[in-house]
């Protein structure tokens, strides 16, 4: 397995590594749980099979990834894959997938989300996780609609778009999430398509293989309530899928966020990528100069310690 | 205690020496003025000497400054309470002077800092006036800097004149405590402590010697209620938690923040409330049941994800430190008002663990409770801790830590099957296999806040909604038969049965203690398990003719408090009534026996 998890943990678990000599990679019959609730034609599908390819591909073991996600048409995915997850509540995905990365660097660390659920509710966890950089992907298959609850109005809505709680268009200025995720502090930041697989599972894989929050921006057209919302960038249906000059310094963060800013279809690929240390490798380090404090001594004894001054 | 103290003497000749057998001393000036430091010398002296004591402090909300108190009493027998009344009242400023000394025995002494109390005539006959210039003493003591920092050490030596406290002892406190880069800090410490125990005023006043306490020859360990809580949950394994900054829940997840590193693992500051509940419940599902806390709001804000809890069965402790409410309410008086949304905060049917602390010790002992509870019936927990225990100084036996503490580290074994959500479990306990636990025929578990089915996947059927639903309860049920029944306080069977929970056990007993040696019929009993209730509380309630259920919270729309609106409910019994208060101070002894008088009277 070719991951970056860190080798420097906050020792709260130590799992037994996976002993992987005799298993063979996981296939898509293995991978796959229930069929999912969506309706036909969503993006959501491309986005869950190209999930499941990076396990193939990459060779992950069930019991090493958990897939996390909110509430939400795009969050029920954890039930359609055969790993260790959980389906929290609405818009708080990102800190209990934290919590997991934080205190175990033996998994990786996924979390699917939608825009709702991302930038509306969840928009205060969007920005802390991001700017702390704790080590996990978050992928936000965006449809620019509530779904879920049939038609309403979202943060990436545009403005003019027709809705039940906008029936004579929106008003709000919409949320431009890659230019969002640059100014908070995420050090990965990229957008794809799902109507353009090789460029999911490219991005997907570069996100997972970064050492940090690594955010994918993912348009995902819901057939049922917002049909053709991205037409503009799907050449099957007439439009450009631009993908992000060669020439771009992935590490320039005002060329990064000018590229974000380009009006739709815009651009696709990875914006920004800086190697920053995780809030992950930080802890760790408080924990090995405090640790290093009491080699060789017990918990009781260290707490033993703390008491004799209590007296 | 006070009747011995009120006989003070001010006409000369030497000081006499009286014995005494405890005292309760108040200390009143402004909360920058490190009052509560004069107070923490005296608790821990008085644990280091395995005197009882126990202390109340009031600060005020504000970020320095303001009037605050901080009392003490200590004792060589039993201290329950805080005393109602102080036998002395050392004050700084003339509010304070003025404030506090309603609050003293008549015939009370009053030390003052002559710098700045001008006593009043029409006191002199009530109390025994000492004036003393503490401020500029101090100064002189010290020398080389006007300000008067270093009064309250100067009036301790004062105190230890006063009580005739052991000074080796005090001087190692002192050395601890300031002991540090700055050696003219302890110095000078040092310099005023020794000016006030040396200082012999004009007005000499009679000294002090408590009678020898019973030795029991085990050490005692000071603290206060947060830290014990705190240093609980450590013991108890717990190795990662979250949080956001409130007041009085701070203070625990400062100590955890810097403690739990040394034990390998991580205490984590949150951007909000809801992060933090989240953030726990994520480390829990990752294997290793984690703590969260907060007080008054941030516990309104955690109700959504402690749902989500119930639902998912997850492990959670969720430490409340109760403060005066609703909303931005009172944030550092006391008040026990979040029984309520402790038992049923949240929507839907969802049955979780609530637990009380009664003292600091239990603060310790009930944060491992709380962390096991959580485990075996993977549910979250919620521990109701108050403002008044959170910040009172208390000595208890120093635990024995090597067989205390826990190593709860999660297993990782393969297993074949696993259905986290198993209806047919015994009486419906079930525990989540962790991530990182293969499962060997290929059926992975999600944790969900939907109903589902057995393997955790969503059900819309009613018929598994309702087993999910007993499933749920019936693990309380369960343990609510493993909860011991309290013992009584007092006899078996009278005319009235006090009831309480949490931090107001010592007032309670106090006011039994007291009922009964005016010839009363009055016994108590605590209630440290609030839900599920223990079983057979119906067979003490059925020795007495009244139950009067003692708690600080509002008596409510039918008359009764939380928790004897819960009482009402679980035994429909007319008897059972309500003595409650919100005037945001602990229960004074008299204030219980009074109103339990009174509402005999109705």
């Amino acid at each position: 397995m070719s991951q970056t998890l860190s080798d420097n943990p906050i020792v709260t678990i130590n799992a037994p590594e996976t002993i992987t000599g005799d298993r063979k990679g996981l296939s898509k019959k293995e991978i796959a749980a229930d069929h999912p609730t969506w309706c036909p034609g969503c993006g959501d599908f491309s986005i869950l099979a190209l999930y499941f390819k990076l396990i193939e591909k990459r060779k992950l073991w069930h019991e090493k990834i958990t897939t996390i996600s909110g509430i939400g048409c795009s969050s029920r995915f954890p039930y359609f894959v055969q790993a260790h997850g959980a389906h929290f509540i609405h818009g708080r995905a990102l800190p209990f997938a934290a919590g997991v990365s934080l205190s175990r660097p033996d998994l990786h660390v996924f979390a699917f989300s939608g825009d709702g659920d991302a930038f509306s509710i969840g928009g205060n966890h969007f920005t802390h996780t991001a700017r702390k950089n704790i080590k996990m992907t978050l992928v936000v298959m965006d449809n620019q609609v509530y779904g879920l609850t049939k038609k309403q109005t979202s943060p990436t809505s545009p403005v003019g778009f027709k809705s039940k709680t906008d029936i004579w268009g929106a008003v709000d200025y919409p949320i431009n999430p890659a230019k969002q995720a640059i100014a908070v502090g995420a050090t990965f930041v990229a957008r794809t398509s799902a109507s353009n697989p090789n460029h999911v599972l490219a991005t997907m894989e570069a996100a997972m293989d970064h050492d940090g929050f690594s955010f994918v921006h993912c348009l995902s057209e819901c057939v049922e309530f917002y049909e053709g919302a991205f037409d503009a960038a799907n050449p099957r249906k007439g439009g450009v899928f631009n993908e992000i000059p060669k020439s771009h310094d992935v590490t320039d963060e005002l060329a990064a966020y000018k590229l974000a800013n380009v009006d739709f279809p815009g651009n696709f690929g990875i914006f920004y990528k800086v190697n920053k240390p995780t809030k992950n490798a930080r802890e760790a380090e408080i924990n090995a100069t405090l640790q290093g404090k009491f080699t060789g001594q017990k918990d009781w004894q260290i707490l033993q310690k703390t008491f004799a001054r209590m007296k | 205690m006070s009747e011995t103290i009120a006989g003070v003497s001010s006409s000369g000749g030497a000081p006499k020496v009286s014995r005494i057998n405890e005292v309760v001393i108040r200390i009143a000036g402004n909360s920058q003025d490190g009052i509560q430091a004069i107070g923490g010398f005296l608790a821990r002296l008085a644990g280091r000497s395995e005197q009882e004591v126990m202390t109340f402090m009031t600060i005020p909300s504000t970020i320095s400054g303001g009037p605050s108190i901080f009392q003490v009493r200590i004792g060589s027998g039993e201290v329950l309470t805080a005393g109602d009344d102080a036998d002395v009242l050392l004050c700084f400023y003339q509010h304070s002077y003025e404030g506090h000394i309603g609050s003293l025995k008549k015939k009370g002494i009053v030390l003052y800092d002559s710098d700045h109390v001008t006593p009043k005539p029409e006191w002199q006959s009530d109390y025994h006036h000492v004036g003393i210039p503490i401020s500029s003493l101090t100064v002189e003591a010290i020398g080389g800097t006007a300000k008067d920092k270093g009064k309250n050490i100067y009036a301790l030596g004062l105190l230890a004149k006063m009580f005739d406290l052991n000074m080796p002892k005090l001087e190692k406190l002192l050395s601890e405590r300031f002991t540090g880069k700055d050696p003219s800090i302890l110095n000078n410490a040092l310099a005023a402590f020794h000016a006030g125990h040396a200082n012999s005023p004009t007005n000499v006043f009679e000294t002090f010697q408590f009678n020898e306490p019973e030795q029991k020859g085990i050490p005692q360990v000071v603290m206060n209620g947060n830290e014990a809580v705190a240093y609980g949950i450590i013991a108890a394994g717990v190795r990662f938690g979250a949080a956001y900054p409130i007041t009085p829940w701070t203070d625990i997840m400062e100590i955890l923040r810097r403690e739990l590193p040394k034990y390998g693992g991580s205490f984590i500051q949150c951007e909000d409330e809801i992060a933090s509940v989240s953030m726990a419940l994520g480390a829990s599902f990752a294997g290793r049941v984690a703590v969260t806390g907060s007080s008054g709001p941030g516990i309104s804000l955690k109700t959504e994800a402690i749902g989500w809890a119930v639902m998912a069965e997850m492990p959670l402790v969720v430490i409340d430190v109760q403060r005066g409410g609703p909303s931005t309410g009172m944030p550092t008086n006391i008040e026990q008002s979040d029984l309520n949304i402790g038992v049923f905060g949240g929507h839907g049917d969802s049955p979780r663990v609530v637990i009380a602390p009664a003292n600091v010790k239990d603060c310790f002992y009930m944060a491992i409770e709380a962390v096991n509870l959580a485990r075996k019936y993977s549910v979250p927990v919620i521990f109701l801790t108050d403002q008044g225990i959170a910040t009172r100084i208390e000595a208890f036996d120093e635990p024995d830590l090597e067989k205390i503490c826990q190593d709860i580290t999660p297993d990782f074994t393969p297993v074949p099957t696993h259905k986290p959500y198993d209806l047919a479990a015994k009486d419906s306990i079930t525990q989540h296999v962790k991530p990182g636990t293969r499962i060997l025929d290929g059926r992975y578990p999600i944790a969900t806040g939907l109903e589902h089915d057995e393997y955790g996947h969503p059900s819309g059927s009613p018929k598994v909604h309702m087993l999910q639903n007993a499933k749920r309860r019936k693990k309380l049920q369960a343990l609510a038969t493993t909860l011991p029944v309290p013992k009584i306080y007092g006899p078996p069977e009278g005319n009235i049965l006090l009831v309480g929970w949490g931090s107001t056990e010592g007032p309670i007993r106090e006011a039994v203690d007291r009922s009964r040696a005016a010839g009363d019929s009055v016994s108590a009993i605590h209630l440290r398990h609030i839900n599920p209730l223990p079983n057979g509380l119906e067979n003490i309630f059925s020795g007495f003719n009244h139950v009067f259920i003692v708690e600080m919270n509002d008596e409510g729309l039918y008359g009764y408090g939380q928790l004897g609106a819960v009482l009402r409910a679980r035994y429909c019994d007319p008897k059972i009534q309500g003595i409650t208060k919100t005037d945001g101070l602990t229960w004074k002894v008299k204030e219980i026996v009074e109103l339990a008088k009174s509402k005999l009277r109705q």
